[in-house]
């Protein structure tokens, strides 16, 4: 089974049915996996704050939304997450690529990795990094957590995760 | 007619429905014309009004109305092609421009300018718009509320703001009470 496969599976049975990304190149199988699956609404946004608009709506009208994003969009999306989705406490899974760090080509994609983390921690908002294919086993986890605890939660996958870049 | 008394006037066409309504001024004005549970109030997020609404109208069957700014769209323009290529048939997004930044003093918007949403939101695709002057916003709602198709309403509306209390009510009882009201 394919690491997109697999991530999406989780998704859906983790009754996650509305689905807004943003496109990274390492994220581009994931995001047409989603896009190929029924099961799932998939709404592709221009700017990730737009999303976690769509997202925090969705939740609302009862469907368990998710967010796929590049790690740049924390620098966008901080006000979303503090006075909407953290005000209201609505969970939102994140699953983020993490640009900027192992294997990465781009050295001004490293500007915004080595903010990362740091930004996430000052929001107190739940990180987990996946660098290691089989990081994916504690996604299930992730998710259930993300919902149990009704708060935004960041997965951040690197290069190394996808199998390089 | 400036913003608070087009709301007075659609309040009662806005009870039944779901209402997303924008930050600052206008949620506060709302709130002290007619609170409702069916109304969710942004405290705060400049600009996503259409976006929570439109994820609202996409995942329950209940007609959404989303009233939102013109300084405020101009924040999330890239809201307009969103929705004109996820239609859905019960959602009305409800501009009131009045050509200025409401909240933060009336600076004026480009709107009051030479910019035209309801053609911007027709360049973005959207194939129900339109524009209308603050006094006929009630029946532009009603007629857009019966024809069941994704409708963008432009009212066009004089600058001014009527001084209401904050709201005071705690984001996750907003959020609590309306969620039970899109469930009843």
């Amino acid at each position: 089974m394919s690491i997109d496969t697999r991530i999406v599976d989780d998704l859906v049975a983790n009754d996650i049915r509305f689905v807004t990304t943003v496109p990274c190149k390492q994220l581009a199988g994931v995001i047409a996996e989603i896009d190929a699956r029924d099961e799932i609404y998939h709404i592709p946004s221009n700017k990730e704050d737009e999303g976690m608009g769509l997202c925090a709506g969705a939740f609302m009208g009862g469907k368990r939304p998710a967010i796929i994003m590049q790690n740049t969009a924390i620098g966008v999306t901080i006000n979303a997450l503090a006075t909407l989705i953290q005000y209201y406490r609505m969970p939102l899974p994140m699953i983020i690529s993490y640009r900027g760090e192992l294997r990465e080509p781009i050295a001004c994609q490293v500007e915004m990795a080595v903010h990362t983390k740091a930004l996430l921690a000052q929001l107190h908002i739940p990180t987990y990094h996946f660098h290691h294919q089989s990081d994916v086993e504690e996604l299930d986890l992730i998710l259930k957590h993300c919902f149990m605890s009704s708060k935004p939660v960041a997965v951040l996958t690197d290069a190394n995760f996808w199998g390089g870049y | 007619m400036i913003r608070y008394e087009v709301l007075q006037n659609i309040a009662p066409l806005l009870r039944d429905h779901l209402v997303v309504c924008n930050i600052g001024i206008p949620s506060q004005e709302l709130h002290a014309i007619d609170d409702q549970p069916s109304n969710f109030y942004m405290l705060g997020t400049m600009g996503l009004a259409s976006s929570i609404g439109l994820g609202l109208a996409l995942s329950q069957p209940k007609t959404v109305i989303a009233i939102d700014g013109d300084g405020s769209v101009l924040t999330n323009l890239g809201t307009l092609p969103t929705i004109a290529n996820n239609p859905a048939g019960n959602f009305i997004l409800l501009i009131v421009d009045n050509g200025s930044y409401g909240s933060t003093g009336d600076q004026p918007t480009y709107t009051g300018k030479k910019t035209s949403l309801a053609k911007m939101a027709e360049a973005a695709g959207c194939d129900r718009v339109v524009e209308c002057q603050a006094e006929d916003t009630g029946t532009v709602l009603q007629a857009a509320i019966e024809a069941g198709e994704m409708t963008i309403i432009v009212c066009k509306c004089q600058s001014g703001n009527v001084k209401m209390p904050v709201i005071t009510m705690d984001p996750v009882v907003i959020r609590d009470r309306f969620m039970a009201a899109v469930q009843a």
